[in-house]
């Protein structure tokens, strides 16, 4: 055989070790739980900074898929989560009432922005009013960006739309347009244009691509973005890590947790507020 | 002991060759039949004819390369992988594979059986006696036309074939090349081993052959011995392929 | 621009402070490549064989279906691995979703139709060259498959190579079956689309900075091997 025949076939032994060696599936010694959460709250940064409090105290690693919350909510259906983590109150007490999960906790909130360019041309920076703002972006006719993806952020900007008294959907393609991505990228998107856009404070305070857009928007009680929490029904799916998943709903929702989620700041500012009932 | 001398022992295993009502179609032509014929003393024969008369395609039907469409080759009643086993082919391109030129020969002792430690040493005088040993670690594509087809041959030779069948082997070849190969083939005959050789070369055929099979148009139309054929062949097609002319569009009986 | 220029700041600090995190992630990202290129290696090279030698009924249907698979959207490969992998799915049972392992399984899916393509190709060809020898030195058409991809083995480099480029680029497959887990399954393609969507683009531009250097030190590396078989075989002869 030639040396290069040789040196060939000892590469490939070589490879074939590696792939066996390196691509063990996780060892079942390894204790996680899978949570479906939102590109938002993991664009945020928390599940950075609080997961560790967690792992540090239960010993259980937590591992989040981040996807759109549509996506998130048919993880869990399909009982690939052990957790469901979103900001879509409705769809979520649906999805109780579906049998898929427990029981719905409320976890902390915080709240929408609207943005938008500098030059602002519908007129309405520095408003507390979110109705009165949309209206006068339909009115001017200038652009907005929606998400258009069925996610938490997504059916709250069109409830605002709703109570706006103005069919946004309708004049889709022209200066309302459905970017059908998650928020960073349609901040990037907005940035770029320019254009209006609503966004959570959470994502926005953390986005670094701001460009020369600003918040024109705030304070408006209805740009309340609630959070909530539900274990994947067991019974449901025989699948879902019952306990553990439990444990960390508990210390979510514990005094410990919410002041964990308290502490968590960006650029000096608290992003999220806790509000989980009290304990009965 | 020279390793190319195992056919010398007996007559060859594989004569007498017979063919009976041996016929081949393609496209819904008969190319090449029907042929009957008898392949029996040892040394060279040559299947002469112009291009174009089934040269080609008969020395593939004997070897067993293509099917025939009827009739049987028989190589001394063995069946046809038999029968290759114990032959060689020397294309009028030499087919050679992308390593060294060694390892073309090697290659052909391995399918051949040969046991792996034995195979080296084989294939290095076979490519002594074609000259050609001192390249043997050079990659085999880059020789010359002429040192290529001198690697099939020593391919050819290191089986140690019983047969050793040559399709226009010299066509593409400069006279050196040329004859370097005709040396070789002449070693083999001396050597005892049967080469049945398609050419159209006259002027090859006259050097070579012990007997002649003349081809036209798919027909045989002559077998002699070369000597007498030479003198005085019988149909007229053969008279006007010897005199350098081309063929009629009529047909020839004998 | 000013972003470009960061980027390539960044690329260097990343890869000269050998950040632990990106060790990670890199390593992650080549395991899961090559373990996906190796398998689909060792499914494409018989598929190739067999299509490019053996003939049967509906044969050309099924060579225009691996060529058209070769340009498969990688997100839809991820959708069908996840539905298959889903604890609803018929797979579920296995546990594979959002692990290295499903990973590898949606990249082998798009790896292979590119590797069994060229070397059905590639085979096909040789086969056609060498038969007449092969069959007179008494090498049926099994036999011949070993011949037949040693001497492809420069067309065979390339095209899988080839396939570690479109593994290790694309992002759909590995997202959705990988579920982008920070130090679970997060590559550096999805990671570059993580920090996109945060708006950190200098600091995606210089993860993608670094995945193309990786990228690029492979194809040199093959690029060399090539070059080196070509000066001993004699190959630039086709």
């Amino acid at each position: 055989m030639t040396l290069l025949r040789r040196r060939f076939l000892k590469s490939l032994a070589f490879l074939f070790l590696a792939t066996g060696l390196l691509a063990q599936p996780a060892a079942a010694e390894e204790r996680f739980i899978t949570v479906a959460s939102t590109t938002s709250t993991q664009d945020s940064g928390l599940f950075d900074y609080l997961l560790p409090i967690f792992q540090a105290k239960t010993g259980i690693e937590v591992r989040v898929v981040a996807v759109g919350t549509g996506q998130a909510i048919k993880l869990a259906q399909n009982g690939d989560a052990d957790v469901l983590f979103v900001h879509a109150k409705k769809a979520e007490e649906e999805f109780v009432a579906a049998g898929d999960g427990v029981k719905r906790f409320d976890v902390m909130y915080n709240d929408f922005v609207i943005v938008g360019p500098e030059s602002d041309p519908a007129g309405i920076a520095g408003s507390s009013d979110v109705v009165a703002a949309l209206t006068a972006i339909a009115g001017k006719q200038a652009t907005f960006l929606s998400r258009g993806d069925d996610s938490g952020t997504n059916k709250a900007e069109l409830a605002l739309w709703k109570a706006a008294g103005i069919d946004a959907k309708a004049a889709s393609g022209t200066w309302y347009r459905e970017t059908g991505a998650g928020m960073g990228a349609t901040l990037n998107t907005a940035a770029g244009l320019p254009a209006y856009t609503m966004s959570d404070r959470a994502t926005w305070l953390a986005f670094e691509n701001k460009a020369d857009l600003k918040i024109v928007t705030e304070g408006d009680k209805r740009l309340f973005n609630q959070y909530g929490v539900t274990l994947v029904n067991p019974e449901k799916h025989p699948s879902v890590k019952v306990a553990d998943g439990q444990t960390f709903l508990d210390w979510l929702i514990s005094p410990e947790g919410q002041s964990a989620i308290a502490g968590f700041q960006v650029n000096g500012q608290q992003l999220f507020f806790p509000n989980a009932p009290a304990a009965s | 002991m020279n390793a190319i001398n195992m056919s010398l022992a007996a007559p060859c295993e594989l004569l007498p060759l017979s063919l009976a009502g041996l016929r081949f179609q393609a496209g819904g032509q008969t190319l090449l039949g029907p042929l009957d014929a008898r392949i029996e003393v040892p040394g060279v024969s040559v299947i002469l004819g112009a291009n174009g008369a089934g040269k080609s395609l008969l020395l593939r039907l004997l070897h067993g390369l293509l099917p025939p469409a009827a009739g049987r080759v028989d190589w001394n009643g063995r069946t046809p992988a038999a029968a290759r086993s114990r032959q060689a082919f020397v294309f009028q391109r030499p087919l050679l594979l992308r390593r060294s030129t060694l390892a073309n020969v090697t290659f052909a002792l391995a399918l051949a059986g040969v046991p792996r430690r034995e195979r080296r040493e084989r294939a290095l005088a076979a490519l002594q006696a074609v000259g050609l040993a001192q390249l043997a670690e050079r990659p085999a594509r880059v020789l010359s036309g002429g040192e290529q087809q001198r690697v099939a041959l020593a391919r050819a030779l290191a089986v140690a074939p019983a047969v050793v069948l040559l399709d226009e082997a010299t066509a593409n070849l400069d006279p050196a090349a040329t004859a370097a190969v005709e040396r070789v083939v002449e070693r083999l005959r001396a050597d005892g081993v049967k080469l049945v050789m398609a050419t159209h070369d006259l002027a090859q055929a006259r050097r070579l052959a012990d007997e002649i099979l003349f081809l036209d148009r798919g027909r045989l139309l002559e077998q002699a011995p070369a000597a007498i054929f030479f003198a005085g062949p019988r149909t007229s097609a053969a008279r006007r392929f010897l005199a350098g002319e081309l063929p009629t569009e009529n047909g020839d009986t004998p | 621009m000013n972003d470009l220029w960061a980027a390539f700041g960044r690329a260097l600090d990343l890869i000269t402070g050998a950040d632990p995190a990106l060790g990670e992630i890199v390593g992650l990202s080549l395991t899961v490549s090559l373990s996906a290129v190796t398998l689909a290696t060792l499914l494409a090279l018989p598929l190739g064989a067999l299509l490019a030698l053996v003939r049967f009924p509906g044969r050309s249907l099924v060579v225009a279906v691996l060529n058209a698979f070769m340009g498969l959207p990688p997100v839809v490969v991820g959708l069908v691995v996840y539905l298959a992998l889903s604890r609803s799915g018929p797979l579920g049972a296995l546990g594979l979703l959002f692990t290295p392992a499903a990973m590898i399984a949606a990249q082998v899916i798009l790896v292979t139709p590119i590797v069994a393509a060229v070397a059905r190709q590639s085979l096909s060809d040789l086969d056609n060259e060498y038969r007449p020898l092969l069959r007179s030195l008494g090498a049926g058409p099994w036999r011949s498959v070993p011949t037949l991809l040693w001497d492809a083995r420069l067309s065979l480099g390339t095209a899988i190579l080839a396939g570690f480029g479109r593994a290790s680029g694309e992002v759909g497959a590995v997202m959705i079956v990988g579920g982008n887990i920070d130090h679970v399954t997060r590559t550096m393609t999805t990671a570059i689309a993580l920090e996109t969507s945060k708006g950190h683009l200098a600091q995606a531009l210089a993860l993608g900075i670094v995945l193309i250097a990786i990228a690029l030190t492979v194809s040199l590396a093959a690029e060399g091997l090539r070059l080196r078989a070509q000066r001993q075989q004699g190959m630039s002869q086709a």
